[in-house]
């Protein structure tokens, strides 16, 4: 499977400034790409448009050469946000967030260190470290082929973003997934990624 | 009875924190009360002309230290311990004339800022003399903002403007001690070194600068010491230089952050910090601890350990006196 971004320009409003202005970007199966770039230069929203949550302004988002915001049911490209704490409903128990995803394997939610006894407590219960484990298994699901991680790391501890890199990177491997990365720090990205790619 | 040592600290330091205790009291079912004990057992100094890190894990206790040093915490919080500033207990009537003047404090997030208030006199705290306007005019100019950006609002500013106003707030009085509560979450690093540098300036002219971070690395790089905290406990005291190497670390879980380095091979210690509810008895680090034996059961005591001190049963030598214990630690690991 191969996700393409063709000549993509996106801007929010109809008369808002142009965010991504004729980008092109490929990321084929099994590798790891990490996005760098100034704030504010809009690698958020490449991710949020690969990931189908906005359609371009101009130019296509394809996965397997079909647009991917056209794609009905589990989306195989998944997304995991920045701030866990507004990923997940604040008024339901942490089981319900990973039976939002597609059947999570007891592997992963193993493998992520997530304990029996957090699925029952409401998310301001837990500290931001063990809701992101949570968003991640969410986004883990059978179906997922490409994982855009934005930022998923920067608000947690150093032993908390490498146990969470350290078993991503296996799962990635193992299942042969995409992912893109996005990140402040170059060493993380230089630490995970097949591939860097700078946004101008 | 206090070592020799021990005074020498309290008269030169600018802000000295002795076993702070800080808990909630919170509602079970019903009328039901329970106190929840979120920060156990903090130490930190800082003395006049240095910046001090604080770094540890989210939900350590870290921005409550800083709320509790200005005497912001919420209605239903109850401290305990000493608070210290140059050498007296600090007061309630102490804070109310101290803060904003001589204590200042750098908030984490925007939501600190009024919103209804421009942005120029809200750093200027009202005050429209010219001496004030002049000083805040020279700020800007520092700071590389537009002196228009004095007649906007908070809602109409970049992440990095308003990273910067509020790095400024601290500029404008004449702060003896600087607070700064994560100054630069989500900068690149060249970007955090900067606003860094104005930090290094307070310091220079005399101010104690708290730094309050979860980025080990650019405490490494700006900070001259570092404490480091884990579970609502100071486990470690230290120059910033022995951060640049393992073997100069005394508590295992500072030498646990180390590894943790993308740099520094990336690798994690398996666990998560406990909940405040089920904490372990003695040494919060216990249940993750390699070298855990029956004495971490016991509250560890500070112990010297090379430039630093540190809290460890097993410890007050650092890694290289034990016989390179990274390295076992390694070992341990891959087996």
């Amino acid at each position: 499977m191969v996700l393409q971004a063709k000549n993509v320009s996106f801007r929010y409003k109809d008369d808002g400034p142009w965010i991504l202005d004729n980008v092109s970007f490929e990321v084929q199966e099994g590798e790891r790409i990490g996005l760098r770039g100034k704030s504010g230069i809009g690698k958020t929203t490449l991710c949020r448009l690969l990931a189908g949550y906005e359609k371009p302004t101009s130019g296509e988002v394809l996965l397997d050469g079909k647009p991917v915001s056209a794609i009905r049911g589990y989306c195989p490209v998944q997304m995991i946000w920045q701030h866990p704490e507004l990923a997940v409903n604040p008024r339901r128990r942490m089981r319900t967030v990973l039976e939002e995803g597609d059947r999570v394997s007891d592997r992963t939610v193993e493998g992520l260190g997530i304990e029996e006894a957090w699925k029952e407590r409401f998310p301001t219960e837990l500290s931001g470290g063990e809701l992101q484990r949570f968003c991640i298994a969410r986004a883990l699901g059978e179906r997922t082929r490409f994982l855009m991680a934005d930022e998923i790391s920067t608000m947690l501890d150093l032993i908390t973003q490498s146990q969470i890199w350290n078993f991503l990177l296996d799962e990635v491997k193992k299942r042969n997934l995409g992912l893109v990365a996005v990140s402040h720090s170059d060493a993380l990205l230089e630490r995970i990624c097949t591939r860097i790619v700078e946004i101008k | 009875m206090r070592s020799e040592r021990e005074k020498e600290i309290t008269e030169r330091a600018v802000l000295e924190i002795r076993g702070l205790q800080i808990s909630f009291k919170q509602y079970e079912k019903g009328f039901r009360q329970t106190n929840l004990d979120v920060i156990r057992d903090l130490d930190v100094t800082v003395r006049p002309g240095e910046i001090v890190a604080i770094v540890g894990s989210s939900g350590s206790g870290k921005s409550l230290l800083a709320h509790a040093v200005l005497g912001i915490l919420p209605y239903n919080a109850s401290l305990g311990g000493e608070i210290l500033y140059n050498g007296v207990v600090l007061t309630e009537k102490m804070l109310k004339k101290l803060r904003g003047e001589e204590i200042v404090l750098v908030p984490q997030s925007t939501a600190y800022l009024d919103p209804l208030m421009k942005t120029g006199p809200q750093i200027r705290k009202g005050k429209n003399d010219r001496k004030s306007r002049e000083k805040l005019d020279r700020i800007f100019t520092e700071y590389e903002l537009d002196l228009k950006v004095q007649e906007l609002y908070p809602f109409e500013l970049s992440g990095g403007m308003t990273r910067r106003i509020m790095n400024s707030t601290a500029l404008m009085g004449n702060p003896k001690l600087v607070i700064a509560d994560e100054p630069t979450p989500g900068l690149h690093i060249s970007a955090a070194k900067r606003a860094m540098g104005h930090f290094r300036e307070l310091a220079d002219l005399g101010a104690g600068v708290l730094l309050i971070t979860h980025d080990l690395e650019l405490a490494i790089e700006t900070a001259d010491r570092i404490a480091v905290f884990y579970a609502g406990t100071t486990v470690e005291e230290t120059d910033a230089k022995n951060f640049r190497s393992c073997e100069t670390l005394g508590h295992p879980y500072s030498r646990a952050l180390w590894r943790a380095m993308p740099q520094h091979g990336f690798e994690p210690i398996p666990g998560t910090q406990p909940y405040v509810k089920s904490m372990p008895k003695g040494c919060p680090f216990g249940p993750r601890c390699p070298y855990f034996t029956e004495k971490c059961t016991e509250k560890p005591e500070w112990k010297t350990s090379g430039t630093g001190r540190v809290r460890c049963v097993l410890s007050g030598r650092t890694g290289a006196e034990t016989g390179s214990r990274c390295e076992i630690e390694w070992q341990q690991k891959e087996r």
